[in-house]
């Protein structure tokens, strides 16, 4: 007998003769202190994320690309990472084209393996779309994927993401359930609630601990 | 980078231990400011009294619906990894489990690993193990990062460096890494993530723990706020995580309750910055990623505890920590004094099943009962019964079955046994009783003035001339 039978052996005489619970799932408790008016989600996930120095940026389906083009200059940062396969890649790319703007875009193209050390060492920002925002926590829903990979936003030190305010839910139990989390989970799911952080020391919060820095949403306000 | 001091595992010493630290007086000073801190956070978490009484019953019941099919899910839990690519391992022992890893890290001929936190990786004492065959094994959660650095353990399972203040800390890295001495705490975390942020780099081999596994998806959930998490789950090429046996959860929506709890009862957070679901290795199209991902499942002494209805409560713990955030024998001593991996009110309950009761004897009756862990634990484990639970097992003749615990009666004394016996026949005997107090009033000269431990820290008991009950029917006129 190998270790696993032995240890389902014992957990397994352990319950006999006893009967499983049953599953009294009780899923008002998780939803009903945790709804808001339409109108005012939107200003919870904003004000939450703010509160653990996340930067949130009302803007429009239109008028993101300025509005990243300005953070980024800003913060004298001149490239991005971004995936030109997506929609979003390419309108941010058509707008710096339109307006004649350097900013030099790079693309996660190949396996980390392959440029790890630029990943690591000489990516300053990066901007990836999120599947929709949690009001109750303040929390993005990322879902990595073959264009925007799962360290397209954690290693650079400056993570933008783009937010659809259409797609802000109340709640982690409401989006689970509607977005059918279960049956379609990808190899890497996150919740993304601020810039990476710690308090290790002596309980002091300290930001940009092993993950981003900064943290920058943009919210879509029509779409 | 030195792996953590050599200490023995064994809290035999517990009690010199607890009383060199009640004396430190800086020590006194780090814990007293941080549990304060602490409790102050989960409690503006839990505004609603009735909102938290109604999750933690929730809670409670997710658990225990969980362990009242523990060997169903564990086992739909590994065909679901196994379908999704994940390798899943069986350890009874924490030797099992070192073997196993370091199987896989020979496999690979690795050389350098790189932990995100992991208390299960604490109780199979990784980092030492694989030092010893050679492999580099660094910590990269901040707190475990200073504590490894400082050769010391955790002292909180939450917080591992909690017992530190900012100074200590800037003098550990002015000392051990020979950066400018500074006390600016923005700096020192940037020094650490400039260091770590190579070993991520560099690392052959991430492991982390887990905190929840979910059987309906097979899923690896882990929360943290630092990301040293995902980068020790998502850069190296193969990531190992190792869990407990009852970490498991039925379904993918049972997390959402338990992770509210958590998080708010842990470090008083909404959520943490990163909750990361792992549901299997890199696939063909996708561009990072493990290329092997492997689960580790660790029974060390779990199956014991799962035996007994009562004691099994204990694995509904979902390690937040807050039983040791409001513990006042925690606040005081520290995590340290208990020696043990799981320090405060659930490490007095969880580790005489991993190292028996021989070598833990005295942490069950280190507590003073006051309730507290009970009260703000999360899944509502019954801490204080399971106490009193410990110190009967702890005082049971050695030999009498059923037997539920290794190192029962490791207390037992047949001295302490009829002594009790002797009160007891005292008390429930009238005419016993009455000669008793009689003996006790007349020869009160001779009790002598040393009488062991009682007065140790008190003076002798000096009974009054003549007993209440003589004193009563003289008050009544009774003869």
């Amino acid at each position: 007998m190998n270790a696993r039978d032995r240890i389902l052996g014992k957990l397994k005489q352990s319950l006999a003769g006893t009967t499983p619970i049953a599953d009294d799932y009780d899923d008002a408790l998780l939803t009903a202190p945790w709804s808001y008016p339409a109108e005012h989600r939107v200003t919870r996930l904003c004000s939450l994320l703010q509160a653990v120095h996340g930067e949130t940026v009302l803007t429009t389906a239109a008028e993101w690309p300025a509005r990243v083009s300005e953070a980024l200059a800003s913060r004298g940062i001149d490239e991005l990472l971004i995936s030109p396969a997506t929609a979003h890649g390419q309108q941010f790319a058509g707008y710096l084209a339109l307006n004649g703007l350097v900013t030099r875009l790079k693309a996660y193209d190949r396996p980390v393996e392959q440029w790890k050390d630029e990943l690591f060492f000489s990516t300053p920002a990066s901007l990836t779309g999120t599947l929709g925002g949690i009001a109750a926590t303040g929390s993005l829903v990322v879902w990595p994927t073959p264009a925007e990979p799962r360290l397209m936003s954690l290693v650079p030190p400056l993570h933008i993401a783009l937010l659809k305010a259409s797609e802000v839910v109340d709640n982690l139990y409401q989006i689970m359930q509607t977005q059918r989390w279960a049956e379609r989970l990808p190899t890497n799911a996150l919740l993304i609630s601020g810039p990476s952080k710690t308090a290790d020391i002596q309980q002091t919060l300290a930001y940009g601990a092993h993950g981003p820095k900064e943290l920058i949403v943009m919210v879509l306000q029509d779409a | 980078m030195s792996a953590h001091a050599d200490t023995p595992a064994i809290p035999i010493s517990f009690k010199r231990r607890a009383h060199d630290a009640v004396h430190d007086a800086q020590l006194r000073k780090n814990f007293r400011g941080a549990m304060d801190f602490l409790m102050a956070k989960r409690a503006a978490q839990f505004p609603d009294g009735d909102e938290l009484e109604r999750l933690r019953a929730f809670g409670n019941r997710v658990r225990a619906r969980a362990l009242s099919k523990l060997p169903d899910l564990l086992q739909r839990l590994e065909a679901n990894l196994t379908r999704n690519g994940v390798k899943v391992h069986w350890a009874e022992t924490v030797d099992e489990a070192n073997a196993i890893v370091h199987q896989i890290v020979a496999a690979h001929e690795a050389k350098q690993v790189i932990k995100g936190k992991s208390m299960v990786s604490e109780e199979m004492e990784m980092n030492h193990y694989l030092e010893g065959h050679g492999v580099d094994c660094l910590e990269s959660d901040m707190g475990e990062f200073i504590v490894q650095l400082g050769n010391e353990k955790p002292s909180h399972i939450i917080m591992p460096a909690i017992h530190l203040n900012a100074g200590q800390v800037a003098s550990l890295f002015h000392d051990k890494l020979e950066v400018d001495y500074t006390e600016d705490v923005d700096r020192l975390i940037q020094i650490g993530r400039e260091t770590l942020r190579r070993k991520f780099f560099e690392a052959d081999i991430g492991v982390s723990g887990v905190n929840f596994a979910i059987a309906e998806t097979g899923s690896l959930l882990l929360v943290e706020n630092e990301g040293n998490g995902r980068m020790s789950t998502t850069v190296p090429p193969v990531h190992i995580a190792v869990t407990g046996i009852e970490k498991v959860v039925e379904n993918l929506r049972d997390v959402v309750p338990l992770l509210s709890l958590l998080t708010r009862s842990a470090t008083g957070q909404p959520i943490t910055t990163y909750v990361n679901v792992i549901s299997g290795p890199r696939k063909a199209d996708e561009l990072d990623g493990p290329q092997e991902v492997h689960l580790v499942l660790l029974d060390n002494g779990r199956s014991q505890a799962f035996a007994d209805s009562e004691l099994r409560q204990t694995l509904n713990c979902i390690r937040c920590g807050a039983c040791m955030n409001h513990c006042p024998v925690y606040t005081r001593i520290g995590g340290h004094a208990y020696g043990t991996v799981y320090p405060g009110p659930i490490g007095k309950i969880v580790t005489p099943h991993m190292l028996g009761l021989e070598a833990t004897r005295d942490l069950p009756s280190a507590s003073s009962l006051c309730g507290a862990c009970g009260e703000v634990c999360p899944v509502k484990i019954p801490i204080p019964a399971i106490l009193r639970r410990l110190r009967e097992e702890n005082v049971r003749p050695p030999a009498a079955e059923p037997h539920h615990m290794r190192g029962q009666g490791s207390k037992y004394s047949r001295r302490e046994r009829y002594t009790w016996k002797a009160w007891r026949t005292l008390n429930t005997s009238p005419r016993l009783y009455r000669l008793f107090g009689l003996a006790a009033t007349r020869l009160s000269g001779l009790i002598p003035a040393d009488i062991g431990p009682w007065t140790e820290h008190r003076s002798a008991p000096k009974p009054a001339a003549r007993t209440l009950h003589e004193l009563a029917r003289d008050h009544l006129g009774e003869d």
